[in-house]
């Protein structure tokens, strides 16, 4: 899961770390009520799971009513890369000596957690130079790692103390949380020496939501996300015109990446997990059916254990069962290809001998 | 390290053959497990025992002894090898034990298990001497001889290539392709599409560079962490010379969205395809666009040598 800022700041609390005062709100109505709680001036911050937001002007000052009356509505309402504002966030403005940079993360090669921390903050991590990068193991900061991580980046002597304690809050947080990515940029230092989360970034190991039931409450899936989840495949939504399906993650990744160097652009990216069986098959082609703006179906099935007349017969039923009437353009590879082009000749799928003639052909379809 | 093609092949007899090596199945009676031992079995792998508690004492299919523990099935078989088919939650504690007993070649076929609970195993497994290969991994294989996994047999050729893949279905796609175009292969390894994996692809290139009739190396890789890059940069290191060629999925996949697999996440550039391409480039390997093109540019490399 990606948290959002809010959520990620909700967790920050609960661990110690301190965070500037701010309420979240989904709608103007609270964010008035909120906005008199905060107080002006204050930041109206959009919540997106995306970076960059800041750029793109998803990040404002409001000093008064009118301002807010004008800025709330844009916020709430903008998309950002693609995804759209999920929440807003009022927030204290605070003032600060210094801005800088801290993560923990889980560095797959090494197949360790890394502490990442920088004296620049408030940019992207890439783009910064002096960083300070400390492997420690399974994701535990020791009091003595934390200090010369301190050092290392040259804090002020009264700012280390509370360098450290932000740093071993984090570790905890990301230890108990099973977080592969926490990150607070910037970390912001005020003038007494102590420190403030003024932005949090947290992502958690999907794989280990069954351990964390205190975090489903952040868990934020569109209807169709959780229905493809409750019949264990992936979906990604994105903001083309054809549906692509496929089983195994690799093989619709390689697709949506051929279609889109054809010119096609993709509504969805839809595994439906490495075994493909005629239910599966159906069951996407009901999920691609609840979705707006799809022309048209992009199938790619490896069936290497699985008869492809078993695929064939899914189509057949969806188009029975009025599931779909899209034209679906498929490449089916496995056995008994003969027999499933035979039964699906008089249908609205067509079968191609390759991934790129069905690509063309549905690329075709769309600009017609 | 541990030799991966001899814990597989074992040892020669007399007459030049190979033994095939005994494996066990933990979760040999679950749906998964069943239909997948069946087809391994048709392979030719030598099965010997499965692991599922509660059903100590059963056969699987009237044939292959079933027992409560991995320890048991080892005591009982002297089996190195095991495949694991048990449910994500189950993993860590499978895995201990498998690793307890003395198996030295962990195939472990779940895909949805914690980070944090492969990051337990890996050090285990270090210290144990044994390679994990997986969570999440369609498994490994030398054609003709011995499959642990559940990839479908038909792509594979015996041959003198070799494939390492994150990815199942683009492993046999790409293999299918391989083997139609004489490129046989000696192994295949899917190290997995998990951000944390037991053998990663720098690993797998280490268990294969040495064989000795190896003509080359196909990597199949994907968007998220750095694998490609690392193994890049050790082709590089030690001026691996035979021809290495490579495929990379979802260049055109959005940023920090998972794609399917848990480990196919772009966050900022750590993960992206161009900073793979571009590794892969410095180390003079070529990246095909499509899965299609891979058999090409390996006969490329090939005549150039």
């Amino acid at each position: 899961m990606r948290l959002l800022e809010y959520q990620a700041k909700e967790l920050f609390k609960e661990y110690g770390i301190r965070v500037p005062d701010s309420i979240a709100s989904k709608d103007i109505e609270s964010g008035r009520k909120d906005a008199e709680k905060i107080g002006y001036p204050f930041v109206i911050k959009a919540q997106v799971p995306v970076g960059g937001r800041g750029k793109a002007g998803g990040i404002q000052k409001c000093h008064n009513e009118d301002e807010f009356e004008l800025k709330y509505p844009q916020v709430l309402n903008m998309s950002i890369k693609g995804e759209k504002t999920r929440a807003v966030l009022l927030e204290k403005m605070s003032e600060y000596e210094k801005e800088i940079y801290l993560s923990l993360f889980l560095n797959r090669s090494k197949r360790c957690y890394t502490i990442i921390s920088s004296a620049e903050g408030g940019v992207e991590i890439e783009s910064v130079k002096d960083q300070v990068i400390r492997e420690v193991g399974s994701g535990d900061v020791t009091k003595k790692v934390a200090e010369e991580v301190a050092k290392e980046i040259g804090l002020d002597e009264n700012s280390i103390p509370h360098f450290v304690d932000i740093l071993q809050k984090l570790s905890k947080l990301t230890v108990e949380k099973e977080a592969e990515l926490t990150e607070i940029n910037p970390l912001v230092i005020l003038k007494d020496g102590s420190m403030m989360a003024l932005d949090g970034k947290i992502m958690t190991d999907d794989n280990s939501n069954f351990r964390h039931k205190e975090l489903a409450k952040y868990h934020e899936q569109t209807e169709l996300e959780k229905k493809a989840e409750e019949s264990g495949f992936s979906l990604v939504e994105l903001d083309g015109n054809i549906a692509v399906i496929g089983n195994g993650a690799g093989l619709v990744m390689s697709t949506l990446d051929m279609l889109t160097d054809n010119g096609g652009k993709a509504a969805c990216f839809l595994d439906v997990g490495g075994t493909a069986t005629e239910e599966s098959v159906y069951e996407a082609l009901t999920l691609i059916s609840k979705m707006k703006n799809v022309k048209a179906v992009l199938v790619n099935l490896y069936g290497g254990i699985v008869k492809t007349t078993i695929v064939a017969s899914a189509f057949l039923k969806a188009y029975d069962d009025k599931i779909i009437i899209l034209p679906v353009f498929a490449r089916l590879m496995g056995a008994e290809s003969e027999k499933s082009k035979e039964m699906l000749k008089d249908s609205e799928t067509k079968l191609a001998p390759s991934i790129e003639e069905a690509i063309n052909k549905v690329v075709m379809e769309v600009n017609k | 390290m541990t030799d991966i093609f001899e814990l597989l092949k074992g040892k020669q007899n007399s007459k030049g053959d190979f033994q095939k090596q005994p494996v066990i199945v933990q979760g040999i009676t679950g749906k998964y497990g069943t239909r997948h031992t069946k087809l391994m079995i048709e392979y030719g792998t030598n099965i010997v025992a499965g692991v599922t508690p509660g059903k100590g004492g059963q056969k699987f299919e009237d044939a292959v002894p079933i027992y409560e523990t991995v320890k048991e099935a080892v005591d009982k078989t002297g089996a190195k090898i095991s495949i694991m088919f048990v449910p994500a939650k189950f993993f860590l504690g499978a895995a201990t034990d498998a690793l307890e007993a003395g198996i030295k070649l962990l195939v472990a076929i779940p895909e949805h298990v914690p980070v944090q609970d492969t990051m337990k195993i890996v050090e285990i497994a270090k210290q144990k001497g044994a390679i994990l290969i997986g969570p999440n991994t369609p498994g490994v294989m030398i054609p003709g001889l011995i499959k642990i996994g559940i990839m479908p047999a038909s792509p594979f050729k015996f041959g003198n290539t070799v494939v390492l893949s994150k990815s199942g279905t683009l492993l046999y796609e790409i293999s299918n392709n391989l083997s139609n175009s004489g490129f046989g292969q000696c192994i295949t390894i899917g190290v997995g599409g998990d951000p944390i994996n037991g053998t990663r692809l720098v690993d797998a290139f280490d268990m294969v560079k040495d064989y000795p009739n190896l003509d080359g190396i196909v990597v199949v890789g994907e968007i998220g962490g750095d694998a490609e890059e690392v193994l890049a940069q050790k082709i590089i290191d030690e001026n691996f010379e035979k021809p290495v060629v490579a495929y990379i999925a979802g260049r055109k996949a959005p940023k920090e969205k998972r794609m399917g697999h848990a480990g196919a996440i772009v966050m900022g550039n750590y993960g992206s395809a161009e900073s793979k391409i571009t590794m892969f480039s410095r180390a003079n390997i070529p990246v095909a666009k499509r899965p299609v093109e891979v058999s090409i540019l390996l006969a490329g490399k090939m005549e150039k040598k």
